[in-house]
């Protein structure tokens, strides 16, 4: 729907409004430079001049649920908890799981993944693969996010760099 | 004779260097300036050896690329008055800064020094001159470029320097009828007096609708937001758009150049030029009777560093304006400027006619 409004006198001198705005772009001007000019002096430490995060040196906060790198969790004696039950590389839309299954001697455990591949160039970070785990083996926790190589194998994650 | 070509030398050279210095430094402050109003940081990356110095070497790593960029010549276009545009673009400009005046009468060694390149009795309709010679630059870079949108951002830019620089007429008209002189220096001193006995005779409170006209005017003429219309990004570009490398840095550096040259001649005609409020010849009288005696030397140092300091605010201003005011749409420009700003200028000579007879006492009301 088109919604015409009707500009007042004040709008339609047009130089009041041009004040207004200037009071506000020079109120945040003076605010933000004292607080630069006091973090020059060790002082105000706690307020931020800028919303700008400086990123290499500056890491943002990331939010507890945000689905980040993966790994494997361990049982209390060091083995993987995985079963290797293929549940993770089914579902896994993007098919960037690799699990080679091996036979455990344990009658209560049956499996362990001999090799478990997550090629993180494949990956979509959906986080199917941490819902369909009966066993709560794999979990997308780590706040890591320079995920760059200058080669393609070298961003597939093998069980060893998932295992941490 | 050769002391004055020395001194001439000497004042050009500080004139310039410090228009010069200001432009490069307002490179530097539109980015930071800007960032710094909208909460963010601005450039700072550029370093040399660890030191970042809150991004001031992006200063030379601009001018550095825009140095070693290639300069393209485009094949269709006509080659000769292509290479000249920029320079009459910058040239005009600069020329305008000759008469300005940034400093009192220095008198040392027995001899009397003008702070101001050339003491011209026509210095206003100089300005006057130049500024509107500027517009060559812009319609003969826009048409030697061959170019479907240079020619259409020339376009714009003659009809929007026009349309403005009559209106830019009329104010002139206010400021010598308010003055009765063509010379800034003259100008200059007449702000240094007293209004009944305790304002200090600056242009704003003589001309206070005049003031305002004239930054409309001014920031019109720098072609800069919200009358960038020439140089709209997203429509038609500009009219250096075929050019590259250093002479589109300097239609860039026009553009700031071109700012300081508003901002000054808004410090020289409304806001006291190079005087302190109640800054004299000897020091400061206070309206109170209180008084601080000064050697000769130091006023005039004052009164040089005044100017300096009004002429940098006053740039400071004309960003603040750039980066808060959205670009104005064409009908609304040129409803502005011959609808609104010409015949309030006109009334303005008007008003100003009525104040000074009545003033004179030749006018019965």
């Amino acid at each position: 729907m088109k919604v015409t409004r009707e500009m007042g006198l004040k709008e339609r001198i047009y130089i009041v409004e041009v004040v207004r705005g200037l009071y506000v772009t020079s109120k945040h001007f003076f605010s933000n430079l004292s607080i630069h000019i006091a973090h020059l002096l060790n002082l105000q430490k706690e307020k931020r001049g800028a919303e700008t995060y400086q990123y290499p040196e500056e890491q943002r906060p990331y939010s507890h649920r945000l689905r980040m790198r993966h790994r494997l969790l361990k049982r209390q004696d060091g083995t993987p908890r995985c079963v290797a039950c293929y549940m993770c590389e089914t579902i896994c839309p993007a098919e960037c799981i690799h699990i080679v299954a091996g036979e455990k001697d344990d009658p209560l455990i049956e499996k362990y993944p001999v090799s478990f591949d997550i090629d993180l160039s494949r990956c979509i970070y959906c986080g199917y693969c941490v819902e369909a785990c009966p066993c709560d083996a794999i979990r997308m926790d780590i706040p890591e996010n320079k995920i760059t190589a200058y080669d393609r194998n070298d961003l597939v994650l093998s069980i060893n760099d998932l295992l941490i | 004779m050769l002391f004055t070509i020395v001194v001439k030398l000497v004042l050009a050279i500080i004139m310039y260097s410090f228009v010069m210095g200001l432009a490069a430094l307002l490179t530097w402050m539109e980015r930071k300036e800007s960032a710094v109003m909208q909460d963010r940081i601005g450039a700072n990356r550029a370093d040399v050896l660890g030191f970042r110095a809150w991004g001031l070497f992006h200063i030379i790593a601009d001018s550095v690329k825009m140095m070693l960029k290639e300069d393209f010549i485009p094949p269709f276009s006509n080659k000769l008055i292509h290479n000249l545009a920029p320079l009459i673009s910058v040239l005009f400009a600069l020329l305008a800064f000759a008469c300005i005046p940034f400093g009192g009468t220095l008198k040392i060694y027995g001899k009397e020094i003008t702070l101001q390149i050339a003491n011209l009795n026509i210095a206003l309709l100089f300005i006057f001159a130049t500024l509107s010679l500027g517009i060559y630059g812009v319609i003969l870079g826009g048409w030697s470029s061959f170019n479907k949108w240079a020619i259409i951002s020339s376009q714009r830019a003659v009809a929007q320097l026009l349309s403005f620089g009559f209106a830019l007429a009329a104010i002139f008209i206010s400021i010598v009828m308010v003055y009765d002189t063509f010379n800034l220096q003259v100008i200059s001193q007449k702000q240094g007096e007293l209004l009944f006995g305790f304002i200090p005779k600056w242009g704003i409170f003589l001309q206070p609708l005049g003031f305002i006209l004239f930054l409309i005017v001014g920031i019109a003429e720098t072609k800069r937001i919200p009358f960038d219309l020439p140089e709209g990004e997203s429509e038609v570009i500009g009219y250096f758009v075929e050019y590259s490398g250093l002479k589109f840095g300097m239609f860039f550096l026009t553009d700031f150049v071109e700012t300081i040259l508003i901002s000054a001649l808004t410090v020289v005609f409304y806001l006291g030029s190079y005087q302190i409020p109640y800054l004299g010849a000897t020091g400061f009288v206070f309206p109170g009777g209180f008084q601080i005696a000064l050697p000769h030397i130091v006023v005039v140092l004052l009164q040089v560093i005044a100017f300096g300091i009004k002429v940098f605010i006053g740039c400071w201003f004309l960003l603040l304006v750039r980066w808060t005011l959205p670009r104005f749409r064409y009908d609304q420009m040129m409803k502005l400027g011959w609808e609104q700003v010409v015949p309030l200028s006109i009334i303005n000579i008007f008003i100003t006619a009525i104040i000074i007879l009545y003033a004179k006492g030749a006018l019965n009301l």
